[in-house]
Parts: C-alpha cells; sequence; structure tokens
C-alpha cells in the first residue's frame, strides 16, 4: 500500500528567507554584541544544521535593556491609545505581509512542520496583532474602571514550541496598554523573534519599546530579578514557575505564568468516532505533542476502548513525519537533542512500569532529533506517563465506565490547563465542563485557539489568562 | 510648465454607489453643488425613491454575508478603508475644504480624524461581543450565554455639516458590528461622502453593506422609514420636524431608532452607543445536566 500512494516531495522553498551568519541583541532600537562577547548556535533540529550565531544575554545585557524599557516607558505610555494601536495595526500588517517568510524560518528553527507555521502559527500571531491593536484605544470599555494604567516595564520569558506566537500573545497586549518590553525568546529558538525586531524597525516603532534578548535560563532569571521589572510574564515549564513565583515573592512585581499541562481528552461513548480519532490526533500530536494544553491523557469510555483504539492506530499510521519544510508533513523534528532525551527517557519510564507501548511503522530520519508517534496503554492513574507532562508525541490511554469517573480522573492532576470532550449530547458537554478544573476546555474539537479566547490554567499550570479581554488585566495597574 | 497652466482639468462626474456599482439616479435628475461661496462644484444626483428602494434591496442581499463574516474579517476590512483612505487623503483634504469652506491644515485634521475613525471600529468588531455579552449565572442547571447581533438593514440619514467625519462616524458603527447601510449623504455637501463610495469599492468590502444616495433626506427619508425591510434608522442629520416624522413611520414596523443627538464636536471619543443601537441580543440556554450518582441524568 505504501508504495503505490507514495507521496512525491513537496518542500517549501527556503528562499523566502534570509538568514545572517549572526546576529545580536536588540536593545534600544540596534543590533548590539552582548557586553561579554558571548555567542551561542541555533541550529535545525530536522539536520543539526547551524542556523547562526546569536548573541548571548547576560547579566549586564538584561540591565541594558531593563533601561532602554524604562527610559522608553514614559513617552510609549503617555501617547493617546490611538496611536498606540495604530502603531500595533501596522506590526500586524507586516507580519502579515512576511508571513511565508517567518513560517519558513519558523520551522526551520523550531523543526515543526511548515503546514502547522503556515496555517496555524503564522495567521494567529498575525491577528493577535490586529486583536490588541485594537484594545489600544479602548481600555475605558475593558471593564476594568476608567484610564486603566499601564504597569511599566514588562520581563518576558518565552519557551520554544511556539516561538513567534508566544512572542505575539506577550508583546501585542504589554504595547496596546503602555508597558514596554524586554522579551527572553527560548534559546534554541531565538530567530524569529529578532526578525521580529526587524519588523518593529520596519514599522517605526520607537526604539526601546520592544527589547529582544536570546539567552539562555540565566538571563531569564536575571531579567525576573531585575529590581526595575514592573511585571513578569512566563510561558514554560512548572518547575521554573514556581522558582519564579518564590523570586518575585515580597515585591510588588505583578506575575502571569502559563505552565506546564496534562490535558484529559474524555471520549464517550456516544461520540461519532470518526471525528474524536482526529480530535484526539491533533490534541497529542499537533508540534509534535510539545504544546502546555496538548491533550495527553485519552480517557475512553470502557464499552468503545477497542474501537477506538484500533481506528487510532490505524490513523496513527498514515500520519507523515520527516522533512518539516514539505508541505505533506504531518509529524516534524522534536525541538532539541535535550527534549529528545527527556521523551525517550519518560517513554521508557512508561514501559518499565508495566504500560504498553505502541507506534506506527514509521522510518526516522538519520539526522536530528525524532521521535516516533507513540501510544500507551493500559496506563494506570498511577504511571509516570499518565502524571509526568512528557511534552512530545506520547498518548496515554487510560478508561472509564461513567461521567464521574471519567470526571474524577480528569482531574486528578496537578495541572489543569486543558482538556477535551467528546460527546453528542450537549447537556453532558456542559455538565462535565462545570466538573473539570481546567482552564480551556474544548467539546468536539481540540487545540483550537482565538486572540479574543482567554487562555491559562487552574492549578499548577499557573495563573493569568492570556488573549481576550481578560488578557489585558495583566499589563494593567488595576 | 505653460503647457501644464493651459490644460484644462477633467471633471469627475459624481456617482451614487449602490450594490457595489456606481449608478446615476434612475430619476435622471441632477441638482448643482456649491462649495462655501456659492462656486459650483458639480452636479450630484437627485436620488429618488426608487434609488431608495433599490439601495435597501442591496443592503438586504448583502446583510447575510456580511453579517456571517467573522468580526476578524470584518475588522481587517474596516481597517482596509483606513489604508485606503490615507492614500487618497489629498483628494479628500480638497472636497472637504471645498465643501465645508476649511482651510486645507483644518480640511487635513478632519480628513485624518476620519481615517482614524475607520480604525477605532475596526477594533471594535471582535470586542463589542464581549464587551456587551456574556455569561448570564442564571439560577438553574443551565448554559446561558448573551451575544449581540446585527439588526439588519439601517437606514442612516448622515449629518447635514459635518460631510466626511460626521458621515464616517454615523456608517462604520453601523457595519462594523455586521448591519448593512442604505446612507442619505448631506444634502448641500454630499461629494465627500459620493467619494467614499470609490474608496468603499475598494477596500474588500462586499457590495451592498453600504449604500450612499444623495439627494434630499425630506424626499427619500420617509419612504425609507417606512419601508418594510428595513430594520432601524439613524436620524443623525434630520432636523427636528423631520426626525418626528420619520420616527412616526419608523413605528410602523418598529424599526430601531437612533434620533438626533447635539454633537459640538465629531473628533471626540464616540463611545459604543452608536454599534449597540443597531444591536439585537440573543441569548441561548442550554440545559447543563448534572453529574448524578448513576452518571445517567444527562
Amino acid at each position: 500500500m505504501a508504495s503505490l500512494f507514495e507521496y512525491a516531495p513537496a518542500p517549501e522553498s527556503r528562499s523566502v528567507v534570509d538568514i545572517a551568519p549572526s546576529y545580536g541583541l536588540f536593545i534600544d532600537g540596534e543590533f548590539t554584541d552582548a557586553a561579554d562577547g558571548k555567542v551561542f548556535k541555533t541550529i535545525s533540529p530536522s539536520s543539526e544544521e547551524v542556523l547562526s550565531e546569536v548573541a548571548q544575554a547576560g547579566a549586564a545585557d538584561v540591565d541594558r535593556a531593563v533601561k532602554a524599557a524604562r527610559k522608553a516607558f514614559e513617552k510609549w505610555s503617555a501617547l493617546p491609545g490611538s496611536e498606540r494601536a495604530k502603531y500595533l495595526f501596522r506590526i500586524a500588517r507586516i507580519i502579515q505581509e512576511r508571513s511565508r517568510e517567518l513560517a519558513v524560518l519558523e520551522t526551520l528553527d523550531n523543526g515543526k512542520p511548515i503546514k502547522e507555521t503556515r496555517d496555524a502559527d503564522l495567521p494567529l500571531v498575525a491577528a493577535h496583532f490586529f486583536y490588541y491593536a485594537g484594545w489600544a484605544d479602548k481600555l475605558d470599555h475593558a471593564g476594568y474602571g476608567a484610564n486603566p494604567r499601564p504597569l511599566g516595564v514588562a520581563g518576558q520569558v518565552i519557551p520554544w514550541n511556539f516561538p513567534l506566537l508566544m512572542l505575539a500573545w506577550k508583546i501585542a497586549p504589554a504595547l496596546a496598554t503602555g508597558n514596554t518590553v524586554v522579551l527572553k525568546p527560548a534559546e534554541t529558538t531565538p530567530l524569529s523573534a529578532l526578525f521580529f525586531a526587524d519588523i518593529c524597525r520596519q514599522a517605526g516603532l520607537p526604539k526601546g519599546v520592544v527589547n529582544i534578548i536570546p539567552g539562555y535560563g540565566d538571563a531569564g532569571a536575571e531579567l525576573v530579578a531585575h529590581p526595575d521589572v514592573n511585571k513578569v510574564a512566563f510561558t514554560g515549564s512548572t518547575a521554573v514557575g514556581k522558582a519564579i513565583a518564590r523570586q518575585v515573592a515580597g515585591t510588588d512585581k505583578k506575575v502571569t505564568l502559563e505552565l506546564g499541562g496534562k490535558g484529559a481528552n474524555i471520549v464517550f461513548d456516544d461520540a461519532p468516532i470518526d471525528q474524536a480519532v482526529e480530535g484526539i490526533v491533533t490534541g497529542i500530536f499537533f508540534n509534535q505533542g510539545q504544546v502546555c494544553c496538548a491533550g495527553s491523557r485519552l480517557l475512553v469510555q470502557e464499552s468503545i476502548h477497542d474501537e477506538l483504539l484500533d481506528s487510532l492506530k490505524r490513523r496513527l499510521s498514515t500520519l507523515r513525519l520527516g522533512d518539516p519544510l514539505d508541505k505533506n508533513t504531518d509529524i516534524g523534528a522534536i525541538n532539541s537533542a535535550e527534549q529528545l532525551a527527556r521523551i525517550t527517557a519518560l517513554a521508557e519510564t512508561g514501559e518499565a512500569e508495566g504500560a504498553e507501548r505502541w507506534s506506527p511503522a514509521c522510518e526516522l530520519p538519520s539526522a536530528g532529533y525524532w521521535f516516533a508517534p507513540t501510544l500507551f496503554t493500559n496506563v494506570t492513574q498511577a504511571h509516570t506517563v499518565a502524571r509526568d507532562e512528557i511534552f512530545g508525541p506520547v498518548l496515554s490511554v487510560l478508561t472509564f465506565r461513567t461521567p464521574d469517573e471519567a470526571v474524577a480522573k480528569a482531574n486528578n492532576s496537578q495541572y489543569g490547563l486543558s482538556a477535551g470532550i467528546w460527546t453528542e449530547k450537549g447537556s453532558r458537554i456542559l455538565a462535565v465542563a462545570n466538573k473539570l478544573r481546567a482552564g480551556v476546555v474544548w467539546a468536539n474539537t481540540f487545540n483550537k485557539f482565538d486572540p479574543t479566547s482567554p487562555f491559562g490554567g487552574y492549578k499548577e499550570s499557573g495563573f493569568g489568562r492570556e488573549g481576550g479581554r481578560h488578557g489585558l488585566e495583566a499589563y494593567l495597574d488595576v | 510648465m505653460s503647457e501644464s497652466s493651459v490644460r484644462l482639468n477633467v471633471f469627475k462626474t459624481y456617482k451614487l454607489y449602490v450594490g457595489g456599482k456606481f449608478p446615476r439616479s434612475e430619476s435622471g435628475r441632477v441638482y448643482e453643488v456649491s462649495d462655501s461661496k456659492g462656486k459650483w462644484l458639480a452636479n450630484a444626483p437627485l436620488s429618488s425613491r426608487k434609488d431608495a428602494r433599490d439601495a435597501v434591496v442591496a443592503a438586504r442581499k448583502a446583510f447575510g454575508g456580511w453579517a456571517g463574516t467573522t468580526a476578524y474579517n470584518r475588522g481587517q476590512i474596516l481597517y482596509r478603508i483606513a489604508e485606503m483612505l490615507e492614500g487618497r487623503r489629498e483628494q479628500f483634504v480638497r472636497e472637504v475644504g471645498e465643501a465645508e469652506g476649511l482651510s486645507k491644515s483644518k480640511a487635513g485634521a478632519v480628513v485624518d480624524a476620519a481615517i482614524d475613525r475607520w480604525v477605532w471600529y475596526a477594533g471594535w468588531t471582535d470586542k463589542i461581543g464581549q464587551v456587551v455579552g456574556g455569561a448570564n449565572p442564571v439560577a438553574g442547571p443551565f448554559f446561558n450565554l448573551s451575544t449581540p447581533e446585527p439588526t439588519g438593514v439601517v437606514t442612516v440619514v448622515a449629518p447635514q455639516d459635518s460631510s466626511f467625519l460626521g458621515l464616517v462616524s454615523v456608517i462604520a458603527p453601523v457595519i462594523a458590528t455586521g448591519n448593512t447601510a442604505v446612507v442619505i449623504a448631506s444634502e448641500k455637501a454630499p461629494l465627500p461622502a459620493l467619494s467614499l463610495g470609490e474608496v468603499l469599492a475598494t477596500s474588500d468590502l462586499p457590495g451592498g453593506v453600504v449604500n450612499i444616495l444623495s439627494g434630499k433626506a425630506a424626499e427619500m427619508g420617509p419612504h425609507l422609514a417606512a419601508h418594510q425591510d428595513v430594520n432601524a434608522i439613524d436620524l443623525a442629520g434630520a432636523d427636528a420636524a423631520l426626525a418626528k416624522e420619520l420616527e412616526v413611520a419608523a413605528a410602523d414596523n418598529l424599526k430601531r431608532v437612533l434620533r438626533p443627538q447635539p454633537v459640538d464636536d465629531w473628533t471626540a471619543d464616540p463611545g459604543t452607543h452608536r454599534m449597540t443601537a443597531f444591536l439585537e441580543t440573543k441569548t441561548v440556554w442550554h440545559p447543563t445536566g448534572s453529574l448524578g450518582a448513576s452518571g445517567s441524568s444527562y
């Protein structure tokens, strides 16, 4: 069957993006070297090819960036909202214009399929700026009282799984409300943020309003700890989130944390199986499962377990893993060697603890970081693969008999970011959604995002919401 | 240089904007439009009640599609209008200056404010729902959500004095939320409105969403106010006597009526009332069931 329906390669052209051999830190409207001259290499995880060499921010650079943001704050926050809006609309439009270039860049630096960067990441990035642009002159209508004020300098630390989208989630509301920002992208995916710096230049954004400082965790920690930062926004692991919460204790810094998850995707026996299978696949294999709100625990009603698993396995056998720039690729590369090692170790733990492991026949490329789509069945709630966030293409399958049991199992987690419900019955959707301790509940769909829709977690998935009217609060002194 | 000084410039024939096309009045009538000093500017179409009815048909035809586009898409299109206007700024500065007797700099400020007004409403398309809608905590096991929806076809009697900023300030809020509009332009200064039609036609705005008629509000108004396929009317540009007459006529099918309100300064923050005046609120109930011991109660 495979040979008869083999696909011809359909690679997206790399020529739309021009990556410079080296990049500096973007501070006060200029690209500069790190104070101590340190640099690091960023590679393409699908080939291990070095893409560029990037300046690595240290403590002195963080301080310089925060000073630049502080200096820019007075004028930026005093601008009429309608003028700030127009800057953000410009940025949104330039992102739309350059979206193919940015999609290819993101795929190269992150390893995710071009299908996703082109059809999900980039449209959402532009939409997020467009949405918050419109809020800049409407803050009086946002429900926080008259003339709500910005906080000041926002220190923002973002992860590598959606580099440019997480940047948009952080920067768009911050600027709309009149804050200035220092943003640290992840060390494995600094490039799209540096291209964004160029977009700020094209948009004529005043110097110092946006500062981009690529670096490692130490730079992030310096930024969070900097005494002249008024707001800390972090997306990443729960462990680091807790460290940040400790670090800001006793200060008056406002904090929002968007952390890990172990989303339950609950399938009832009346669910349309084919539709549910697509949702399960989207839930855990979108972005190689490197998604904080992934549906990484499948809770399936016992009576349809075998039927659903058969369909799911059949579907997984058709997923195409390989060159992320190929337009037909479903599963791209894991973002880094470090992440691949973590996924590999957790999967081995799953096997060692007695869960049953399955993957479709799947050839992995020789270079780069790859992990085949993987299912664990016979999983209990005590298993590590049912409790820990794996952040990879690994799905743990559990069963339930009654709705009560489904809810109890779904809520049996330190996390509370997302959940999914599959059933044809509306009242069941709403009753179950009502009981789930999760910030986002998708019914008969999964992994849907929109700038107007608030996103964020319960429990140890963090606090604060990003998106929608609610997302403004994180950046206002209210 | 001397050649250019003797070159005769080409006049523009000002036409209506209906259903995405630029017709003349079916009546064949025109009237003279002059600047504030009495100098002839153009012959504008003197629209008839038949033109008004055609405009309603076009607006109704466009309503389903326009109301059905995503709020995001409507915002993109309204922003596109601002982009197109910015590119034709000089034309509008001249036309507004002539129409309202303003200096170039004052007319420039008016046009800038009108462009920014499109940007303001572009941002509202996907926010008004969160500001005026929301979940209702009813005392029972029900999901209960109220969302605003556009009311339908809105007749807009545009302001008489502020021929462009006032005009934009009354059209944009009507269409931002998904309504379609039949607009009667300022009678004595219709030219900026007729030129606006050319901008709308090149801004990805579907034909029929905005229809612009020039002529006499007192002639077309009563027909539109009584028209059974019009859902609402904005009386911004009607004088007190006409406003009362139109409000009485509008009662026949219970049109939503926005009465004329004194506006000293069209550049002031417009607030949200011009949008909410033409919104319906739809509330959806759905049982949430309950988690019974057996799980069977839902």
